[in-house]
Parts: structure tokens; C-alpha cells; sequence
């Protein structure tokens, strides 16, 4: 039989590849197998192999340290071709997403990035992606023997995915990688859970300053809200990685998301489009995030959100 | 050093609407992307750094005025400028533009640094840095919102998920940029017009020694989503505005409860 491998770095995520890759793989005659790799990779292997994957393709060679996107599309490659892989999942963090195309291109395959739903239609998978920055949604199908997607996390969901006892494998596999990682080190950051949160305001680079989210955490404590950020806030360190909504971050589903200073990227607002009401702040009147608000409040953000903070007293 | 910058023309999308849920770019101009910029900027502030030539490579991608909007890269303070323009590349998926761009950087036969924006400002796949990295054996590096070159090495800071990484590879490499990595300069009256003298080239696929790649991506459908989301504007002063928006937040059950 055939094979759909999965592929992520990040645990959680090749969970739900194996989930959504049992579902899709029944409808297309597809086992589903799965990758590890990097050093201490052999327990995700296991887990994988528990979460219902056929086989799980394990190597803790040196070289995937730190997932260097030349070594992964090698040692992809090479198990795509000892498994008789027809289709590959990898995650679409910021990882699997530079990893994934080097690895079309190995495999002489089409490859579809950002992929936020797949469906089997006529025994061929279609993906649905944005385009023109997120106003559209393409559906795309390769036509490629062997085809790529690189699956956004949470795209596939593992509540009720069934266990499994599948086997673990050592393929001895050639890779090297000619980027050395001079310096790794954990950025600085607070822990909050987007995910459950009823109410959100999502600060973006509308802020002058660093100091000056103090505007921010003001308005979300007169709404009993949870602050979330674009990802460029976190790039500078202004708050923490687990604040990021969006592409690289959390997908929520709020009753409302209030974007302050956020333009409307559709990194960012992917990880909103599942509010209930979605409210903006923003001086541009032609800032993409009014064009999927609810409500906008045109205006510098230094008025607006003192005068909302002082409105709200009055709720 | 010798420094080529991959530059896409996109659509501009604050032009760009939408009618019966599909994307109207008909009379649409073209405009380099964001991402790009930052390369550009990047590139120039390499040289600037430890001297070379930075070239900008477009391909046309059916924008039948590159070459027109290319020179914005040469007033950015790129050297020369290369369009790749070719019917049969009008609408080239990501494999095809990787396959011209790599054979176009072959041809140009001295490429020390290859720079890409992180991912196009349109449809933003990340693929084409990556495909190229592979066609040409490059190690890559991808996210970079700091670029330094010295000894025939790239150091590279870019931020990872939870971590910051400091990478470096050999060159010639590939490398990616964030936004972070520098704040684009726009160019003065003085530098567009002396652009206007600057080397700039149009090749053909015949001229970079290949065929027409085959897709290998169908495109079933592009359309915009259905929603129904309730698009109400407020105005007047922030006060006011604030009102109107508690007020609003109180009718939907949100607030008040």
C-alpha cells in the first residue's frame, strides 16, 4: 500500500497529522506512516507509533539538530523513498515551512505551504490555502507522483483519534548540514492560554513603544479580556511567544477579538477569523482588518483606548 | 560581494477587490513586495558594509511592466537589474519560478548571497527561497532579521518559535528575511533618477538556457470567503467612538452580562 508520511517537529503537531492523515488516507487507500527525527526523537517515535501511525521512521543523527532545513529535506527524502511515500504532511511552523518546499524539490514534487484544510475529492487531495494576503481562499491539488503539503498546526484535530501499536524503525540515512547554530537560546516570555479565552485584544505595531502595551493590558483588564499579539510584537521581545495569534501562534475562537494597532496581516488575522464579533482600532481607515471587522473605531489608537478604558468604567 | 536579490511584483492589494467573491487585478498596478524590500535594503546595507554589487532579479510572472517597476529596486540602491519575462511564464507556480530563477542565477555566474524575502506579499508560500536553495545545492537559511557576510561565511540572528538562533553557512547560501531585518528607505527624487542609468536587462527563457517548466499545482478555485461580517465604521471623536462601540458590544450579549 501506498503512503502518506507525517512530518513535524513539534509533537503536537505530528499527532494531528497522523490523526488527519488516518482520515484522509482511509478515503484515498493511503497507510499512514510517520518521522521522527532528531536527537531524543526516539520518544516521539513511540509516541507516534502509539497515536495510530504504521511504521514511525526514527533517526537521532547528529545532524537534524536543531531541525536545519537541508539535513530534514534530505533525511525526509531519503524515507520518503524507502517508505513509498505518495504524499507528505509536514507541519507549517516556521520550520517545517522552509523545510518543506526544499523537500518538493528533492521529490520532484508539487508542494502547497499554509495549507489550512485538506479534503479527498475524487480520490485526490485539495488544499485550501489564503491568497491575495487572505482575501481569498485557493484550493489547490498537485499533479505531481509524489505531492508535499505543509499542514498548518491545528488544522486536524486528535480528539478521537483512535490509539495504535505501530512499529518504530532505524533507517540509516546520509545527511549533513552546512549550517552550524553558533548560539540557541529561549526568548524571554510570560504563559497565557489564548486558546480558552472569551475575550481578546490583540495588540500589533501600531504601539510606538514597548511601554506603551500598558494602553493595551489597560483596555483588556476594563474588558476582562486576554492580551494576544501579532507576531512581530513577539519578534521584538515585547511579549511573549505564547501571546502570538495567528500563522505561527494560536488559532482562536473568540466571542470577541479587539485589534489594537494591528493592520490586519493575514499571519495575524488567521488565528481570528473564528470570532464571533471581530472589533478593530486603527488610524488607517483602509487597514485590511476593517475590511473583515465587525466594528471599527477609526482613530490613533493613543485616544481611542483611553477613551474606551474610561467608557468601559461605566459598564 | 556579490549580492542577488529575488524580487517578486505583486499585485498592489489595497487596490485589489473583490467581485462575485473573486480578486479583480485587472488595472491593478504591480508593486515590489514588502519582504523584498527588506532583501533590497539588506543587500545594499551588505555592500555598503564590505563592498560588491547587488543585483535585483524579477521575474515578470505576466507583469508586463517589471521592467518598468524593477527600477524602484535600482533607486533602492541595487546596481544592475535583471527581469526574466516570458509568455510562457505568465502564471508559473513556485517550481517554475524556482526553476527560472536558479538557471537566471547560473547565468549571471557570480552570486556570493542570495536573498529572498521571507514569502511574497500576494500568497506569501516561502517556497521559491527554499526550491532555489535546492537547485543549486545551497545551504539556506530562512527568517533572518539580521544578516552579516565576512570570510566567506553568512551569520544570520533569526527568532524561531520560543527560541533566537545565531546561525552561520558557508557561501554561497541562501538567505530569507523578516521584516524586522531594517525599515526599507523609500528613494529620493536623486536616486530615481539616477536609476535611470543603471544596467537593467530583460532575458528570456531562451536566454537562461531553459524550457517552460511543467505545473505541477492546479489551481481548482480562488475565491473569497463567505462571511458575514457586519462591516459598521464608526466616527466621530475617540469619545463618541468609544460609545458607539460599548454600546454596540452590549446589544451583541458581549459586554453587560
Amino acid at each position: 500500500m501506498a503512503v502518506l508520511l507525517v512530518y513535524s517537529e513539534k509533537i503536537e503537531t505530528a499527532r494531528e497529522l497522523v490523526a488527519g492523515g488516518k482520515e484522509l488516507g482511509a478515503a484515498l487507500g493511503l497507510g499512514v506512516s510517520a518521522v521522527a527525527l532528531g536527537p531524543g526523537a526516539g520518544a516521539a517515535a513511540s509516541e507516534l507509533a502509539a497515536a495510530g501511525a504504521d511504521t514511525v521512521y526514527v533517526s537521532e543523527d547528529a545532524a537534524f539538530e536543531g531541525w536545519p532545513a537541508d539535513a530534514v529535506a534530505a533525511g525526509l527524502a531519503q524515507i520518503a523513498d524507502l517508505a513509498g511515500a505518495a504524499v507528505v504532511f509536514v507541519g507549517s511552523t516556521r520550520r517545517g515551512k522552509e523545510t518543506a518546499p526544499r523537500l518538493a524539490q528533492k521529490l520532484g514534487a508539487g508542494c502547497v505551504t499554509d495549507v489550512n484544510g485538506l479534503a479527498a475529492e475524487g480520490g485526490e487531495l485539495v488544499a485550501a490555502r489564503y491568497a491575495f494576503g487572505g482575501a481569498t481562499v485557493a484550493r489547490e491539488k498537485l499533479t505531481t507522483p509524489v505531492k508535499v503539503f505543509a499542514v498548518m498546526p491545528k488544522t486536524f484535530s486528535v480528539e478521537g483519534a483512535t490509539a495504535g501499536a505501530g512499529k518504530v524503525e532505524s533507517p540509516t540515512l546520509n545527511v549533513e548540514s552546512r549550517v552550524t547554530v553558533v548560539d540557541r537560546r529561549a526568548k524571554e516570555g510570560d504563559h497565557v492560554n489564548l486558546d480558552a479565552a472569551p475575550l481578546i485584544v490583540g495588540v500589533g505595531r501600531g504601539f510606538n513603544a514597548r511601554e506603551d502595551l500598558a494602553l493595551g493590558d489597560q483596555l483588556a483588564a476594563a474588558l476582562g479580556a486576554v492580551v494576544g499579539c501579532t507576531k512581530s510584537l513577539a519578534d521584538f521581545e515585547w511579549l511573549g511567544e505564547d501571546r502570538i495569534i495567528g500563522l505561527s501562534g494560536a488559532k482562536t475562537a473568540p466571542d470577541l477579538y479587539l485589534g489594537v494597532g494591528v493592520s490586519g496581516q493575514i499571519q495575524h488575522t488567521v488565528g481570528v477569523a473564528g470570532a464571533k464579533l471581530i472589533a478593530a482600532v486603527n488610524k488607517d481607515k483602509e487597514a485590511p482588518i476593517f475590511a473583515m471587522a465587525d466594528y471599527g473605531l477609526v482613530g490613533d489608537l493613543y485616544e481611542v483606548v483611553p477613551a474606551l478604558v474610561e467608557r468601559l468604567k461605566s459598564v | 560581494m556579490d549580492i542577488v536579490v529575488c524580487v517578486k511584483t505583486n499585485p498592489d492589494l489595497q487596490m485589489v477587490r473583490i467581485k462575485n467573491r473573486e480578486a479583480v487585478t485587472e488595472a491593478v498596478p504591480y508593486k515590489i513586495g514588502d519582504l523584498e524590500k527588506n532583501a533590497l535594503q539588506a543587500a545594499v546595507d551588505l555592500r555598503t558594509a564590505v563592498g560588491g554589487k547587488v543585483v535585483a532579479l524579477c521575474l515578470a510572472e505576466g507583469n508586463r511592466k517589471a521592467a518598468e517597476d524593477i527600477k524602484v529596486a535600482l533607486a533602492m540602491g541595487a546596481d544592475e537589474a535583471v527581469v526574466i519575462d516570458d509568455p510562457a511564464l505568465a502564471a508559473p507556480d513556485q517550481a517554475a519560478v524556482a526553476a527560472a530563477l536558479a538557471a537566471a542565477v547560473k547565468k549571471l555566474d557570480a552570486c556570493d548571497l542570495l536573498l529572498f524575502g521571507e514569502g511574497s506579499t500576494d500568497n506569501y508560500t516561502g517556497q521559491v527561497g527554499p526550491r532555489v536553495a535546492e537547485l543549486l545545492g545551497l545551504p539556506q537559511i530562512g527568517y533572518a532579521r539580521k544578516v552579516d557576510a565576512a570570510d566567506g561565511v553568512v551569520r544570520c540572528v533569526r527568532s524561531m518559535d520560543d527560541m533566537l538562533e545565531t546561525l552561520e553557512a558557508p557561501l554561497p547560501a541562501v538567505v530569507t528575511v523578516v521584516s524586522e531585518i531594517n525599515e526599507p528607505t523609500i528613494p529620493g527624487l536623486m536616486q530615481i533618477m539616477k536609476a535611470k542609468s543603471k544596467p537593467l536587462q530583460v532575458w528570456s527563457l531562451a536566454d537562461i538556457g531553459i524550457e517552460a517548466p511543467a505545473q505541477v499545482r492546479e489551481v481548482v478555485s480562488n475565491l473569497a470567503e463567505e462571511q458575514d461580517r457586519k462591516h459598521i465604521l464608526f466616527e466621530g471623536t475617540a469619545a463618541e467612538q468609544a460609545d458607539a462601540f460599548v454600546d454596540a458590544l452590549i446589544r451583541e450579549g458581549v459586554l453587560g452580562r
